[in-house]
């Protein structure tokens, strides 16, 4: 173990800088994003995911978010274990009819002020699973949504880029 | 062959593809299940239509396969579930959907059906509706029992689903999951899809294993086809299908260790994850390497920068991952709790049919590459770790040897990629003698996934049910916690990560 520590140690950092924050989702979140709620939280969002029926593609690149080469910590975000911990709700999937009171429950159980990024492309409208019967088609027929990150899944530099849009409109920047 | 010469039968559908497809009468059916309830036969799928069902059985010696069919020519059919317990969650599914009856069944609750949908039935020919109940946990009943309710919503970065727990002080009862949350109606869309836009669904059935099941859905395609794809495209998707078992067994091996509170191995094999994604990226174009796999071939071929990225993925993992081993091996907290924690019986996984680390690390040795041999695996060497301990740490173990034997596939995989050769065979533009019938077993990351299709004559998806590993190991993981407390089911579980996603379909 002490090979392994010390070589971390030594050896140089595999984290890598952060990219820019994405300007459609600054435009997004422009409209949204209320004044006093960026005194109030400054640069520190505390995340809670919550997966509303997607095939798990989206969770393993926000899991990688975590990992040496992202550190998504070190931009004042965290992923926590309960809503009511929670200023950001991460919605994946196309809300599945089966998941669709759970989301609004999670929704009801975060404190204000809240925002809910949509991430990957069947949390928009449903993508690919849009029109069967088991779903509803997009997480915002459920809950208000302030930003969406698309792609199938989206990677974790286009999601940093997203999360940190909304830091900087969060944080009293945009 | 041998299992079918037990099985009285009407005779078998032509156009099925590469094993047989028997229809069978009440007398027949009897006796297939009686070939699962003496353990002749393994169960491999069991799925609906709207008026028949189709039972996927492994003969257990000559590792053979054959269909059986059963038409519910009044809607209903004898009950599997109430003589072999493997099938329940199946069959309960099958009546969720297409509304058919097993009579004689003992549990007749719904599985997937939540009320939700506004639709009883969705995909049967049934009028009516089913009257929406509260669903109903079986009962626990002793002195100082109490329930610990978990989910769908889990604390952590993970799919939705409910547990529940009875639990006694801190040990564990009887554990019940209830599934079904992220059920989106995949089999609903494929119906009537086009091939191109049935495979995006299959890559998608579960994300983790995406090339599996896009390999799975070209390959049955193939097989109803009567077609092969070229020997550079079937080289690229083991390729593939070797890269995403490493990726998610590095995953895995950390996670469940996280689980354990040792987080250094989490960061450590959580590099060598994304290092896999980032080859793969730069390999074919996209981290999880959805849609690459198309029926006749591969969508496109490797990049100029496949071959370095690839073996620069190979060199480091051979640099890192000894070091990686020896300090799970040494680090005798970590193994505190992994050892003797969530054993799997070995009866248990024999009966369901366990694929993947499930079934391996309590002694079932059976690998669809290996057992089925489809190609290029045939033509590759490899070997199988079996264990028989059926702890934590016997799948973490099994995890860790086949990490070694897929770094030694891809390197044969790449030494034999020497001619650059077609992509793709070309798919007829229509079939003349009507509808046709494939199947297909791929060994994903966590176990055996079938597919199974039938395509119309202008090569359209009729019918097409997609089976996950997950469903015969989900109901394992309720034997492997009972006795342990709750504060290890989050070790016991991550030791399994079976599919939410793949199971709900």
């Amino acid at each position: 173990m002490r090979k392994t520590l010390l070589e971390s140690l030594t050896h140089g950092s595999l984290t890598e800088p952060a990219p820019a924050p994405d300007d459609a989702a600054l435009a997004e979140l422009a409209k949204t994003v209320d004044r006093a709620a960026q005194a109030k939280l400054g640069r520190s969002l505390a995340i809670r995911q919550v997966d509303a029926g997607s095939c798990n593609g989206c969770e393993l690149e926000i899991h990688a978010l975590s990992n040496a080469f992202y550190d998504i910590e070190r931009f004042g975000l965290r992923f926590v274990a309960s809503p009511r911990h929670a200023d950001v709700l991460l919605v994946t999937g196309p809300v599945t009819k089966n998941m669709r009171q759970a989301l609004e429950r999670t929704f009801n159980a975060t404190p204000d002020p809240k925002w809910v990024v949509a991430v990957g492309g069947c949390a928009v409208d449903g993508g690919i699973f849009k029109g069967s019967y088991a779903c509803v088609g997009g997480v915002s027929d459920v809950v208000p949504v302030d930003l969406h990150i698309k792609g199938c899944p989206p990677s974790p530099t286009d999601l940093l880029k997203g999360l940190l849009a909304l830091l900087e409109q969060v944080g009293g920047k945009g | 062959m041998g299992l079918l010469d037990h099985i009285p039968h009407q005779g078998a559908e032509p156009s099925h593809r590469p094993w047989p497809r028997i229809v069978v009468a009440d007398e027949g059916w009897r006796a297939a299940i009686d070939q699962l309830v003496e353990g002749r036969a393994t169960l491999l799928g069991f799925w609906g239509e709207s008026a028949a069902v189709h039972m996927a059985l492994l003969e257990a010696a000559s590792a053979e396969l054959a269909v059986v069919t059963y038409e519910c020519a009044s809607g209903s059919f004898p009950s599997v579930a109430i003589h072999h317990p493997p099938a329940l969650r199946l069959e309960r599914t099958i009546h969720d959907l297409f509304g058919l009856v097993p009579t004689g069944a003992g549990d007749t609750r719904p599985w997937l059906d939540h009320s939700a949908w506004g639709k009883s039935w969705p995909l049967g020919h049934r009028n009516g509706a089913r009257d929406a109940a509260p669903y109903d946990f079986l009962p626990a009943e002793g002195e100082g029992l109490h329930q610990v309710a978990v989910g769908p919503v889990h604390a952590g970065i993970i799919e939705p689903g409910h547990f529940r727990f009875t639990a006694n002080g801190e040990h564990v009862a009887r554990l019940e999951q209830w599934l079904g949350y992220t059920h989106k109606g995949i089999e609903s869309l494929m119906q009537g899809a086009s091939l191109e836009a049935a495979a995006k669904l299959a890559c998608r059935t579960s994300g983790d294993s995406a090339v599996a099941y896009g390999f799975a859905f070209a390959l049955a395609v193939e097989a109803a086809l009567g077609i092969e794809a070229p020997r550079r495209a079937i080289l690229l998707r083991a390729l593939m299908a070797e890269v995403e078992r490493l990726a998610n067994h590095f995953g895995d091996i950390g996670a469940i260790c996280n689980d354990a509170s040792f987080a250094l191995m989490h960061a450590q094999t959580g590099v060598l994850r994304e290092r896999c994604l980032r080859a793969a990226d730069a390999a074919f174009g996209h981290r999880l390497m959805m849609d690459v796999i198309v029926p006749g071939g591969m969508a496109r071929d490797m990049s100029s920068y496949g071959i370095p990225a690839m073996r620069a993925l190979l060199a480091e993992i051979r640099k890192v991952f000894p070091r990686l081993i020896e300090l799970y091996d040494n680090t005798a907290s970590l193994q505190d709790r992994t050892v003797t924690t969530g054993i799997v019986k070995p009866e248990y996984v024999r009966q369901f049919g366990a694929g993947g680390y499930v079934g391996r690390a309590s002694g079932r040795d059976f690998d669809a590459r290996r057992a089925i041999s489809y190609a290029p695996y045939g033509a590759l060497s490899f070997e199988v770790p079996v264990l028989e301990a059926g702890d934590v740490n016997a799948r973490v173990w099994i995890r860790i040897r086949e990490v070694e034997q897929s770094v030694a596939l891809i390197e044969q995989i790449l030494d034999s990629l020497d001619d650059p050769g077609g992509l793709q065979t070309a798919l007829p533009p229509r079939i003349g003698r009507g509808a046709c019938e494939g199947m297909a077993l791929i060994e994903a990351f966590r176990g055996d996934v079938l597919v199974w299709l039938r395509l119309d004559h202008e090569l359209r998806v009729e019918r097409c049910h997609l089976r996950d590993a997950s469903w015969f190991q989900w109901p394992l993981l309720e034997t492997a916690i009972e006795g342990n407390i709750i504060a290890d089911f989050p070790l016991c579980n991550k030791s399994f990560n079976c599919s939410y996603s793949g199971a709900d379909l």
